[in-house]
């Protein structure tokens, strides 16, 4: 479990994230969601330490992590697979040695078994024949599944997604959404998600933290995400065509 | 204060890179890789600068020392002093710092922008151990054999200059380049030349780490990296010389 207490950042003058408190539960994909320039990354950087926060604690099972010297944070750190955006793959590597990077840095094993994972995880992700190629070559789908090939080459006890269906069609968006649902069950994995796309929503979030104006606004499932009353979320969640169709009539359900 | 702010900056980076490499075969492999990205890759253009820099140099010297009281050995003696004081250790680690500079700044930088960087971190791995100490250690060990090579075809240059063009006999061009030699000069030009990789490398992987942005401000890094590491040289070269040879 990744537990978020009182997280607050600010950039300058501009607060945001303001007293945020999350817990993203173990074997479950635990989603952040909200418009754009509403901290959401911002928490997830907190969260995984890449940003410091002004005020507030991160509990990683109990251990806390925003108390760790430098050398404690990188055993932690072993622990954490992490999806970024862009995919954030080496370009001077080959998406071979991509994937056997995080084992070669970290482990004393062989050539050959290191080979075998980084194909054993390529093969996970439903990659084959990409092994010599390199990032340059590789479409925006393809890259995202390599980054979680290499995100779960160490078997990480920890899986931080941000934005990992942006920029994908909807058919390898899907496909990037099942990936994540199932190493998160495969794994027991602790998953948390950065999203503004409903459909993984409504697909994958467990548990969802709606974040408002730097602020956490509304937290469930998404069971229950179709019927919140909260005015700001509902603008958010039934935003195209498709999820107003999707918004339940008053009286019936939840 | 907008100085002392990046300088304060600069040296807590470095104290980051320098610290205790995760696997150190890695880092060594990673040096060999950048010695040949840095310092083989710049073989071509330090030699075709050195040896036409060479050839001006003797040419000049040939049009300047147009009296019967200067012996002609000293355009051979004045062009290697120059070459190997001078122009070798300082012109070409100018040259250096733009070609080398540049590529490392933007290198960092679009690691950072692609949030590369950030990968390394999570991994637990320094990333500042990682991408700017083999750079800098591989810039101080191939930096010193350029410009050694840079200071024998500038020489040769000079050479080729005067059977090309007659404007002084070979014999004492040759007896010039041998005449009043110090192997002191060599160790202040090659002090002088790590001294500079280290700020080539340093100062480049400085503007290039802190990089903000997209493909905007990576340019901004390379050009910074450039101009910064530069006047930082000019401004090492008056110290170290006013050190070594005063």
């Amino acid at each position: 479990m990744i537990e978020g207490r009182n997280i607050s950042k600010s950039f300058g003058d501009r607060l945001v994230l303001e007293n945020v408190s999350v817990s993203m539960e173990k074997g479950q994909t635990n989603l952040i969601i909200g418009q754009s320039g509403m901290g959401k990354t911002v928490l997830l950087k907190c969260l995984v330490g890449l940003l410091e926060a002004d005020h507030g604690k991160v509990f990683y099972d109990d251990r806390e992590f925003s108390k760790m010297s430098f050398n404690e944070m990188k055993e932690i750190r072993q622990e954490i697979g992490m999806l970024f955006q862009g995919g954030a793959l080496f370009d001077s590597l080959t998406v071979e040695e991509n994937v056997m990077f995080p084992i070669t840095m970290f482990t004393k094993q062989t050539p050959q078994e290191k080979l075998e994972r980084a194909n054993f995880c390529l093969s996970r992700v439903n990659l084959q024949n990409v092994n010599k190629l390199y990032p340059s070559e590789l479409s925006g789908g393809m890259k995202k599944r390599v980054a979680i090939a290499r995100a779960i080459s160490m078997n990480p006890r920890y899986l931080f997604c941000d934005e990992p269906n942006s920029g994908l069609d909807p058919q390898t968006a899907h496909l990037i959404d099942e990936l994540i649902k199932e190493i998160t069950i495969e794994y027991n994995m602790t998953t948390v998600v950065v999203t503004h796309d409903m459909n993984s929503v409504l697909e994958i979030g467990e548990k969802i933290y709606f974040l408002y104006q730097g602020k956490l606004w509304w937290e469930g499932t998404k069971d229950n995400i179709l019927y919140t009353e909260n005015p700001e979320l509902q603008a958010f969640v039934f935003t195209s065509e498709l999820t107003k169709r999707l918004r339940p009539v008053k009286g019936v359900g939840g | 204060m907008k100085f002392l702010f990046h300088f304060g900056r600069y040296l807590s980076l470095l104290r980051l890179a320098f610290q205790r490499p995760e696997k150190q075969s890695i880092y060594f492999r990673q040096i060999m890789v950048e010695m040949e990205n840095l310092g083989l890759a710049s073989v071509g253009i330090v030699a075709i600068i050195s040896v036409f820099m060479g050839a001006v140099l003797a040419i000049q010297m040939a049009f300047n020392i147009d009296t019967p009281l200067i012996p002609s050995y000293t355009i051979g003696f004045v062009t290697r002093q120059s070459v190997e004081l001078e122009f070798a250790p300082t012109i070409i680690s100018l040259i250096l710092a733009g070609k080398v500079g540049s590529r490392i700044a933007s290198e960092i930088g679009t690691m950072r922008v692609t949030e590369q960087i950030d990968a390394l971190e999570i991994m637990g791995i320094n990333p500042a151990t990682f991408l700017i100490l083999p750079k800098i250690v591989a810039s101080m060990i191939i930096n010193p054999f350029l410009i050694m090579m840079s200071m024998l075809l500038a020489v040769g240059g000079g050479w080729l200059a005067g059977i090309f063009t007659g404007l002084f006999p070979s014999s004492e061009y040759i007896y010039g380049i041998q005449s009043f030699f110090h192997m002191y000069d060599i160790f202040y030009a090659l002090t002088k030349t790590i001294v500079f990789a280290f700020i080539i490398a340093s100062v480049s992987a400085y503007n290039g780490y802190y990089t903000k942005g997209g493909a905007l401000e990576v340019g901004e890094a390379s050009t910074n990296g450039v101009v910064y590491s530069s006047i930082a040289i000019i401004f090492m070269n008056l110290i170290l010389t006013q050190i070594l040879l005063a």
